[in-house]
């Protein structure tokens, strides 16, 4: 992409940073501003109202990745901002440009990812007309923003996009969006984007009150089954280090949420692992018996309460949150910390005197661990399972290795039977539950990653099908990532929950109409390989591992493995069903 | 605590190919969920803590809320938005522009239990073009106009009630009568009721807008006049009500 020369002459004397050479246009404003905050590198598609910041990339140093489909060049901006820290960008064109983003962005607001999608739109003088490819995107896309904007001037168009980038990492991160008329982005202008600066109204606090400290400080002090439970907020603030030294000074167990797997060493002592619907039997029985709960980053998702009557319900609630409307929104909060989870975590440590008395509770931890293993059984006349290849991937990978993730069973047996170590590790659809979020997960995970981290897909054959397209953009690019298909000719947790709920009446679940992916990866020209049996699983990941680019192994898994334990909707956390029988 | 106590005691009980004999066919081992001990303290629906002496549901109560917002295009799609997504029981909304540029207030009136207004605040303090929010005391001045078209066949009577309640008449027909009054809510629905019997043709209110009572802001740290003028703005016209759509 920066190989091209500079189409005019007298612009390239100087060097190729548009910042430099000066602007002339809307478009030039938009991209100096990317530059202006740090963005690296672009994912979109290009389309007629968004071509004139497309031609001003043409000079630009920012990397641009074209995706097969815009919703996979949000995903891959979310996944790129995940891994990295930093916000992703995200392009497309006007109409179904931009409602093709909805979802991404849909996405990335469900789980507090910094993005910024940039759309076309018609000239300002035809919007409202239903123009060809028209939309209303910031109508559209209102609820699912953090902000949005739509930039008429092309005198302010660059302060808007610099404010619309760090808006979305501020405070609690989440996508923004800045929709570009064509006449807007086409208009001459000089005016040079200043630094990007989060408005005057957007105020956060990061700084905890002293008195909500020193409250947290005595609950947490004076609790004999204290619990922490890390939220997707320990890793966005980059506060793992100092979460993770807080429960081992202090020797409180911890659970996590799914969004914050990683954010403690799940092979350590204190760890129970993630909380909630399929999360492990001994976090949710810590949960449900904890007398305070000391609740960091998270929003009390329902795939994590349950039924809010029976979540944690003899426990007093510290919960530290940098979004005050968090606090009491879902569960009420006894002990309110509003503030930057780090900042807090650091305050509410210097403020305690001793460590809470937790012995026997810790005690108690471990024999729920004990009493509720992760295991499965593999008898070698039985289909492969799905565990089991997890297991064999994390053995077969680095402790760094990234995993990104579809929704469905696979993600959950990804979740469940991988050892995550460090935060930003793991990438996965949350709050939305995206189907087809893995694929371009792992083209953004590739790019944001550094160069010797492992990258690994797992994808069910149902979600792999949504977004399959993309394999092309990491042939292309030669991204060397390992898509693993857990595939069980089923959309596996629809029917997982026919059975259970619907008695078993399989209505539209059955995927036996699914191509052979192995072959599909090789008409991509992708490395193809299919798995049926577990003597076969070593070697083709350890092929495929080695293989420089994309590879996908299209495991065929025993199909009728369920996912357990399990909370069923609005239930109990204590009350995981471990069989289909205890639903 | 040491971290090295019970090393993967949890990745032992995962491990590979060795089979669970106790593993059911497709589930875990464990005891099941009656075999386990459950504690006896519960929440209420708002997730509060449930204490077993006094348990009550937070009762409904009607809250006036402020909100000193950018007056930019969107604002006010972007605040009712938020409450038709958000499921909040909202009663009345009014918008105008105040007295500093590019600022106008919304008034809301809202029915909800005490966390339920608390997060309405909380929700509309994090959109973008929301400067401040605050709830009114019960003091505050409140005012609603109503303008009423009542059918006119007694004038006289209809101009007796529009006086009692200190209002005007706005357009006055063979067939019928328009009236305005203004005031607070408990007024509009008396007079209301009192034109009932010319029979009410149609009917427009505007919903409340109220101010904070004496020297007490509207929103927190709300200052009169041309507060919050941004840097570049450098006319010297003084900013009063006038307002530039």
């Amino acid at each position: 992409m920066s190989e091209h020369a500079p189409p005019e002459s007298d612009a390239a004397d100087e060097s190729v940073g548009t910042t430099e050479t000066g602007v002339e246009t809307g478009a030039e404003a938009v991209v100096a501003a990317l530059e202006n905050a740090g963005a690296e590198t672009l994912f979109g598609v290009q389309g007629g109202a968004i071509m004139p910041v497309y031609d001003a990339l043409y000079d630009s140093d920012l990397a641009h990745v074209t995706m097969a489909h815009e919703q996979g060049a949000a995903h891959a901006a979310d996944a790129y901002g995940v891994v990295s820290g930093d916000p992703g960008v995200c392009l497309a064109t006007s109409g179904p440009g931009a409602t093709n983003l909805v979802t991404g962005i849909a996405d990335a607001d469900m789980d507090s990812d910094a993005m910024l999608a940039l759309t076309g739109q018609v000239p300002s003088h035809m919007v409202g007309s239903d123009a060809f490819q028209e939309t209303d995107t910031t109508g559209v896309t209102a609820p699912i923003t953090k902000h949005n904007y739509f930039a008429g001037d092309a005198d302010t168009v660059g302060d808007t996009v610099g404010e619309a980038f760090a808006l979305s990492a501020e405070g609690r991160p989440g996508p923004t969006l800045v929709d570009l008329p064509k006449d807007t982005t086409l208009a001459e202008t000089d005016r040079e984007p200043g630094p990007a600066e989060t408005p005057e109204t957007y105020q956060v606090e990061e700084t905890p009150d002293d008195a909500e400290v020193e409250a947290a400080a005595r609950a947490v002090e004076r609790a004999e089954k204290p619990l922490l439970l890390f939220g997707g907020g320990v890793v966005k603030s980059d506060a793992c280090e100092v979460a993770r030294g807080f429960a081992m000074e202090h020797g409180i167990p911890v659970a996590t949420t799914m969004p914050a797997i990683g954010s403690m060493p799940e092979d350590h002592d204190l760890c129970l692992s993630w909380a909630g619907m399929h999360g492990t039997g001994y976090a949710n029985m810590a949960i449900t018996h904890t007398d305070c709960l000391v609740a960091v980053g998270t929003r009390f998702d329902d795939r994590l309460t349950g039924g809010v009557e029976t979540f944690a319900p003899e426990a007093e609630v510290v919960h530290v949150d940098i979004d005050p409307a968090e606090i009491s929104k879902n569960v009420h909060a006894d002990y309110p910390v509003v503030g930057d989870a780090g900042t807090a975590i650091e305050r509410i440590d210097a403020e305690m005197d001793r460590s809470p008395q937790a012995r026997e509770w810790r005690d108690q931890c471990q024999s729920w661990q004990d009493e509720y293993p992760m295991a499965y059984a593999t008898p070698d006349d039985e289909p492969l399972k799905p565990q089991f290849v997890v297991e064999a991937f994390d053995e077969a990978t680095d402790d760094d290795a990234i995993v990104t993730t579809g929704v469905g069973q696979h993600q959950m047996w990804a979740a469940q039977f991988w050892t995550y170590r460090s935060p930003r590790t793991w990438v996965s659809s949350h709050g939305l539950g995206t189907m087809g979020y893995g694929v371009p997960a792992a083209v953004g995970a590739r790019i944001a990653a550094e160069d010797d981290q492992q990258v690994v897909c797992f994808d069910g054959d149902g979600s792999f099908l949504m977004t399959m397209q993309e394999i092309s953009v990491a042939v292309r690019e030669n991204l060397d990532i390992t898509v693993a298909v857990l595939n069980n000719r089923y959309i596996g947790m629809v029917r997982q929950w026919q059975d259970a709920f619907f008695e078993g009446r399989q209505m539209a679940a059955d995927y036996d109409w699914c191509p052979e992916f192995d072959k599909l990866a090789e008409a991509f020209g992708a490395k193809g390989l299919r798995v049926d049996d577990y003597d076969e699983v070593a070697d083709a990941i350890e092929e495929a591992l080695d293989y420089d680019g994309p590879s996908v192994i299209d495991f065929h898994i025993d199909p009728a493995e369920n996912v357990y334990p399990m909370v069923p909707s609005g239930g109990a956390n204590g009350k995981f069903a471990l069989s289909e029988d205890q639903l | 605590m040491s971290s090295d106590e019970t090393p993967d005691q949890q990745t032992d009980a995962r491990s590979d190919a060795e089979p669970h004999p106790e593993i059911p066919r497709n589930g875990l081992p464990g005891p099941s969920p009656d075999e386990r001990p459950h504690p006896s303290g519960r929440r209420n629906a708002k997730g509060i803590r449930i204490d077993p002496e006094a348990e009550a549901e937070p009762e409904h109560r009607t809250a006036v809320v402020s909100a000193l917002v950018e007056h930019e295009p969107g604002v006010l799609s972007r605040v009712s938005g938020l409450f038709s997504r958000r499921q909040f029981n909202i009663e009345s909304l009014t918008v105008g522009p105040t007295t500093v540029e590019g600022h106008a207030r919304i008034t809301l009136v809202v029915e909800e239990t005490d966390p339920g207004i608390d997060q309405v605040k909380k929700q509309l303090a994090k959109l973008k073009p929301v400067i401040q929010v605050g709830e009114l005391d019960d003091d505050a001045v409140r005012a609603e106009l109503v303008v009423l078209k009542v059918r006119g066949e007694e004038p006289d009577k209809v101009q007796a009630i529009t006086e009692m309640y200190e209002g005007r008449t706005l357009d006055a027909g063979p067939r019928t009568i328009t009236v305005q009054i203004t005031g607070d809510q408990q007024k509009i629905d008396d007079a209301i009721d009192a034109f009932r019997q010319f029979g009410i043709i149609e009917i427009a209110r505007t919903g409340q807008t109220a101010l904070a009572r004496g020297d007490t802001p509207t929103t927190p740290g709300e200052e009169p006049g041309h507060a919050k003028e941004s840097d570049d703005d450098q006319s010297d016209e003084i900013q009063t009500g006038t307002y530039d759509d």
